[in-house]
């Protein structure tokens, strides 16, 4: 009894392990950061991109929805977004926050020039420091949060026309 | 007797005199300690990415600031979540990871000492 | 042509590897203790065709025929001949083509080998090894096939990953695979074994040189890994704790469990079964390593372009491997009465076995638990390099202890006559450690005791050579490979405390200073080379204590085919220690971001290895010359 007790065990945790790698093998190797929607963004402190300011939790709790999105002049899936951004704009809920990310003044300008300023608050993070404080590794990434500065959605890498839907939905449900 | 006291006294002092020891922040074992999100499989320590330069700049400050090393980890792991530090934390997922080893070892001496207990009939 | 000639060998093969098993099986049934001719035949004959297809995949790279897509994907025109060759095996398939190739002659030689052992049992290895064959041959036909083509035929490779270019990762896998294949011959031989009850000291000449030659080829091919690691991955470690590493370190934990419990059974004629578990779990482990690393559900610095299904391919052939041979297991095994007096050699050597077990459960519930949480709970975690160090590091140090005691038991009842003695090694073992403290560094508790149990293992060595020249019964392999693990592990306490490593950035004609040392950024050169462009840099090292100046070189180099940037480290490396940089560019800066290191006894760390593993080469000729 006890022999096989134990024979049974051993072919249960074969099997167990054997199915968890069956199983492993269709799950997407990339990792990304999304499962941190849900957390709250604290101690926000961003300096503003032409005036000496620094833009707050403050400034973002005035705001019913907020859209933080992180961008380059030398980056070019942020071209790609650029279009979506512009039209989001029009929201009534949803500001805009643009952090410009360790860009050159004059080309930051430029750019915004030929594609259009779609930024309600604009910050500049010039060595990147303030960007590991939103969890970002990579441009462009956006996030958006609510009034409690809670993060709604992550959306990594460039935002696409689903993108766009659904972050005007997840604003127009308020 | 006497002998015996003299001689674990010298182990004890030998011992004891090599651990008078200061820790600190080793920066370089922290950085290592970290995920690059953005590499193939290698800490922040061996990578070249700008990801990797940012975040050594930000823990760098945070170690001037006074941080000690587990504030750093914790805050890292509520920014990127747990998969970007390589000292997964104790908590309900990892229990396992942590107890099981331990348990095999213990398991093991087990087995070892009821086998060996019976006295050799052979 | 050349996709033809090896597709048609590669069929031809299964074909032959079919004949095999379908002869071996009338061979069975026929009287007499001879294996027919012609199954020497058959099986030579198959050898050979594997050997010519794996020589025509090694032509078609050094011809550059680009009409095959590995050939196409992993080579250029412009790649020096000697990575042509290696880049045979530095890709899935070619590695594939070289696992059959050694799986088949190690096949043929233990059937050529064996001829004074059990005909039943020779015949039943052969079989299980054909079966083996064959599913190698299905993988590389319907799976990952090296001789697949392309049109239209390309003009230009993509060429080799450049990091892949290197002498030390050209000998590695064929290194590695020797112990991986190696270990296949006694899993073959542990199932004939219980198929036809050839157990015993009989079992044990059997399979003691593979296991011995296995396990020293491992030892060597793991190093070559990683002093590959060191020179070329930049970061100046030698040990990341990667799932790639830890998949080569599963079968070697088993085989080297095996590798003593086989003197158990063969001196006292126990722990038969234990043995055929080990068997199994080497080879089963090796092509669980495997499925690991090329079906892509870990992230790891070794990409091998991934691909699920083979995968599923690779981990069904586990899963019937595994099942077959627990339910054989499970059937013939008898508890037969291991019954031990608690002092004795036999008990030691269990608490070897012990702890490779748990080093061996430990790295591969590190290395899979992530696929674990992923799969159960859809929660990514890391573990890496803390885990290992936090779990392993405290039991290597009673693992030490036990190494230095054990070889000198006795068999059956042992008696601690030489308690005296080991008292006075430890009390030396002591002060070498406070005197490494005392006058050069302070460091953790664990490195103190890591040093002490070393330093303890390598005395009681000697003391154990001595006394055995006395004795004039010289165990020269077990000595060398002991005392040498204390030394490796001594040298990499050693490295680990008293390494320096320094950061920052530079322009050219700077000044660093740290410590007692001075680093200045004199000069900048740019240089082409045959494949690649080479920024280098140049450094002098002064060191203000000695006064003593070097100039070190590291380079960024920037490959064409494929389009990669590479930093090649600087190392100078003398008796003692190592110099190590760095250098790399800083996007849209003139900085160069500079890594210093000083790694102390970096050589004897590759020494311990290397002497490990001869250890094991040497018992093998011993081995031999006492048979025949």
């Amino acid at each position: 009894m006890k022999i096989k007790f134990i024979k049974f065990i051993i072919f249960f945790i074969i099997f167990f392990v054997l199915s968890i790698f069956f199983v492993s093998l269709n799950k997407d190797p990339l990792y990304s950061t999304k499962d941190l929607e849900g957390e709250k963004i604290q101690d926000i402190s961003l300096n503003h991109f032409s005036k000496n300011e620094i833009i707050s939790n403050q400034d973002l709790k005035k705001n019913k929805f907020t859209l933080i999105n992180f961008w380059a002049s030398w980056c070019a899936p942020c071209r790609l977004e650029h279009p979506y951004l512009v039209k989001l704009n029009k929201e009534d809920n949803l500001k805009i926050l643009g952090v410009n990310f360790k860009d050159k003044k004059q080309n930051a300008i430029k750019f915004l020039n030929d594609f259009g300023n779609p930024y309600d608050y604009l910050a500049k993070d010039t060595t990147g420091k303030q960007s590991v404080n939103f969890g970002i590794y990579g441009i462009p990434e956006s996030i958006l949060i609510n009034k409690d500065l809670i993060i709604v959605k992550k959306f990594i890498g460039p935002l696409t026309y689903n993108d766009y839907i659904k972050i005007r939905g997840a604003v127009k449900n308020e | 007797m006497n002998k015996i006291k003299f001689i674990i006294s010298i182990i004890f002092f030998l011992f004891v005199a090599s651990n008078i020891l200061a820790a600190s922040i080793n920066k370089n074992e922290l950085f290592k300690n970290i995920r690059c999100l953005v590499c193939q499989g290698q800490s922040i320590a061996d990578s070249n990415s700008d990801f990797a330069r940012t975040v050594k700049l930000v823990i760098n400050d945070q170690i001037k600031d006074g941080k000690t090393e587990k504030e750093i980890y914790k805050f890292l792991v509520e920014k990127y979540g747990e998969w970007i530090v390589y000292n997964p934390p104790l908590n309900k997922y990892n229990f396992i990871l942590w107890f099981f080893p331990y348990f095999i070892l213990i398991i093991g001496g087990f087995l070892i000492y009821i086998l060996s207990k019976k006295k050799d009939s052979a | 042509m050349l996709s033809s000639i090896g597709n048609f060998l590669l069929l031809l093969s299964t074909i032959l590897s079919l004949i095999v098993i379908y002869t071996s099986f009338k061979n069975l049934n026929e009287k007499g203790n001879l294996i027919s001719k012609n199954l020497f035949t058959i099986c030579s004959l198959q050898c050979t065709f594997i050997i010519v297809s794996f020589f025509t995949l090694v032509f078609a790279f050094i011809i550059s025929d680009f009409s095959l897509v590995t050939v196409y994907q992993n080579s250029h025109t412009a790649k020096p001949i000697f990575y042509k060759i290696s880049g045979t095996w530095g890709n899935h398939e070619g590695s594939l083509m070289l696992w059959l190739i050694i799986l088949t002659i190690f096949s043929f030689l233990f059937l050529v080998s064996s001829k004074n052992k059990k005909k039943e049992f020779r015949i039943y290895t052969l079989i299980i090894q054909n079966l083996l064959i064959i599913c190698f041959l299905v993988f590389l036909l319907f799976n990952s096939n090296p001789f697949g083509i392309v049109t239209p035929v390309p003009k230009e490779g993509l060429g080799l990953n450049p990091i892949l270019q290197d002498p030390a990762l050209a000998i590695h896998p064929p290194l590695l695979y020797l112990g991986f294949v190696g270990s296949s011959i006694y899993f073959s031989a542990a199932i004939a074994s219980l198929l036809t009850n050839y157990s015993g000291k009989l079992f044990v000449n059997a399979i003691k040189k593979w296991v011995l030659l296995s396990w020293s080829f491992q030892t060597i091919g793991i190093l070559a890994g990683s002093i590959w690691a060191y020179y070329e991955l930049g970061w100046g470690g030698f040990w990341f704790w990667d799932p790639v590493e830890n998949a080569s370190l599963f079968p070697w934990f088993s085989m080297t469990a095996l590798l003593h419990s086989l003197i158990v059974l063969e001196k006292r004629d126990k722990l038969y079964f234990w043995v055929i578990i080990l068997c199994i779990i080497t080879f089963t482990s090796s092509v669980a390593g495997t499925f690991l690393v090329r079906s892509g559900v870990l992230n790891s610095v070794h990409t091998f372009a991934n691909d699920p299904s083979r995968g599923i391919y690779i981990l069904s052939f586990l899963s019937i491997m595994i099942f077959g041979s627990a339910i054989l297991l499970l059937k013939k095994i008898k508890s037969n009465n291991f019954v031990f007096n608690t002092n004795s050699k036999e008990t030691f050597i269990l608490v070897n076995n012990w702890f490779m077990i748990f080093y061996l459960i430990t790295i591969f519930l590190g290395t899979v638990y992530p696929i674990f949480t992923e799969v159960l709970s859809d929660h990514k975690i890391s573990v890496g390099p803390p885990f290992y160090n936090t779990v392993i590091i405290p039991v290597v140090v009673f693992f030490l202890i036990f190494m230095s005691i054990g070889p000198q038991a006795r068999w059956i009842k042992n008696r601690f006559d030489n308690f005296k003695q080991i008292v006075s090694i430890l009390i030396c073992s002591l002060l070498i450690n406070f005197c490494i403290f005392y006058f050069f560094k302070s460091y953790s508790v664990l490195s103190n005791l890591i040093i002490i149990s070393s330093s303890f293992l390598i005395i009681s060595s000697f003391n154990d050579a001595i006394k055995s020249i006395k004795k004039n019964n010289f165990n020269i392999s077990r000595i060398i490979s002991h005392s040498a693990f204390g030394f490796l592990i001594l040298f990499i306490g050693l490295n680990h405390n008293f390494s320096i490593e320094e950061e920052f950035n530079l322009k050219i004609g700077q000044i660093q200073k740290f410590e007692n040392y001075n680093i200045r950024f004199t000069n900048l050169n740019l240089e082409d080379h045959e494949n690649y462009k080479a920024i280098i840099g140049e450094f002098k090292v002064n060191n203000l204590d000695k006064n003593f100046v070097q100039i070190l070189k590291p380079e960024i180099r920037i490959y064409e085919k494929p389009s990669t940037l590479t930093y090649e480290a600087s190392i100078r490396s003398n008796i003692l220690e190592d110099y190590y940089v760095t250098m790399s560019n800083i996007d849209r800066s003139d900085y160069y971001n500079i890594k210093f290191q000083k790694k102390p006894f970096m050589i004897w760390i590759w020494i311990s290895v290397i002497l490990i593993s001869l250890g094991g080469f040497l018992r093998l000729f011993r081995h031999e010359n006492k048979i025949y």
